[in-house]
């Protein structure tokens, strides 16, 4: 029955998939392989969708494998299946994490954590900064500099940063919305 | 307003104006519910992501289980958690049953790429001010380095990095020296 094996695989994902969206892909493709749901041109199109669109990037391929698979219905069984494993194993650390609280190793131990976190969110950044601010295929393919630098994208980050800065309480929504329009007005 | 459909809106809105993933939520994150609501502190949302990162499943989903958990037991977290997720299940399902071609339309190209600026120049900020907050003596510079090194020129799965850095928080007051 292919609702109860897309639960079952995608419940499969979320429990062994370890760090986040992008570990999902390689799971996927094992999926493409061994049913008739999607093929691996299909996969590559639900990755460029996953990652063009809002919401967290696992979440948007098990939605959009779930329908091509079965329609609606398969679609929220594979969501449900993927999210299953990791709201349950939340729920039993949130607990523990509740008492254990002020303990003092405990404590210390995510004292240590946090900047190791902070570098991890910078490397994100980092990415995202290489992918939005340098075309490295064009600079790959002509080996000419002025073609790696994508310039107008470099005036907007910093407009967008300037004003972040100026005005700290502005809500990421609108920096988000505003940077969608001047896209689409220049043609980005 | 009740605290249950809160956190299902709070987290639908988090959801729907979040491109790129778990790491570029961390604005929004910090914005909705450290400064909007009162429902964690930015050193809480760190904590998260790295028992995120070390736990199956999706950074966003279970951060915000972790946050509805904390607020509201099973209960909250299952609003919280079906909230974040919900945007993402409606604009996906619409598209690959009508919009299958959505990722190659010009209009959605141009504006994908003005997000992905939006999106690195959040980051950013948020690593500036998180670096300002937590990262203050030596040992919390080198673990910053040696986490952001490693992640950036060795395929690293983040688990070790962040195990790595308990480990050294805990010898640390072991020896009684700040972090």
């Amino acid at each position: 029955m292919i609702y109860w094996q897309l639960f079952y695989e995608f419940f499969k994902i979320g429990l062994f998939a370890v760090g986040g969206g992008l570990a999902t892909i390689p799971f996927l493709q094992e999926l493409a392989e061994k049913y008739p749901w999607f093929d691996t041109a299909m996969l590559s199109n639900m990755i460029a969708v996953g990652e063009s669109t809002p919401g967290p990037i696992g979440v948007n391929m098990a939605t959009y494998a779930g329908v091509m698979a079965a329609g609606i219905p398969g679609g929220l069984i594979a969501t449900f299946g993927l999210v299953l494993p990791s709201y349950l194993s939340i729920l039993l650390i949130a607990r523990a994490l509740a008492k254990f609280r002020e303990n003092r190793w405990v404590n210390a131990a995510f004292m240590g954590v946090r900047p190791a976190v902070t570098g991890l969110i910078a490397v994100a950044g980092v990415s995202m900064l290489r992918v939005s601010l340098l075309n490295e295929t064009a600079f790959a393919a002509s080996g000419a500099w002025e073609s790696l630098f994508l310039w107008r994208e470099w005036i907007l980050f910093a407009v967008l940063f300037a004003v972040m800065w100026k005005w700290k309480k502005l809500h990421p929504i609108v920096i988000i919305a505003a940077a969608a329009v001047v896209g689409i007005v220049f043609g980005l | 307003m009740n605290i249950y459909l809160d956190l299902f809106l709070t987290f639908a809105k988090i959801g729907t104006f979040t491109f790129g993933g778990g790491y570029a939520m961390l604005p929004m994150f910090q914005k909705e519910l450290c400064e909007r609501h009162d429902w964690a502190t930015k050193e809480e949302i760190l904590d998260y992501y790295a028992v995120a990162q070390c736990t199956p499943g999706v950074i966003a989903v279970n951060t915000a289980t972790f946050v509805g958990a904390k607020q509201k037991g099973a209960l909250g977290a299952a609003c919280a958690t079906i909230g974040v997720v919900f945007p993402a299940v409606i604009i996906i399902t619409i598209i690959a049953l009508v919009l299958k071609n959505f990722a190659d339309i010009p209009a959605v190209q141009h504006a994908f790429n003005g997000i992905r600026v939006a999106v690195a120049v959040l980051i950013l900020n948020a690593v500036i001010r998180l670096w300002k907050s937590n990262v203050k003596t030596v040992w919390a510079r080198l673990i910053f380095a040696a986490s952001l090194l490693l992640m950036l020129f060795v395929r690293l799965s983040p688990v070790y990095p962040i195990l790595g850095a308990a480990a050294i928080g805990i010898v640390c007051e072991l020896r009684g020296k700040k972090i």
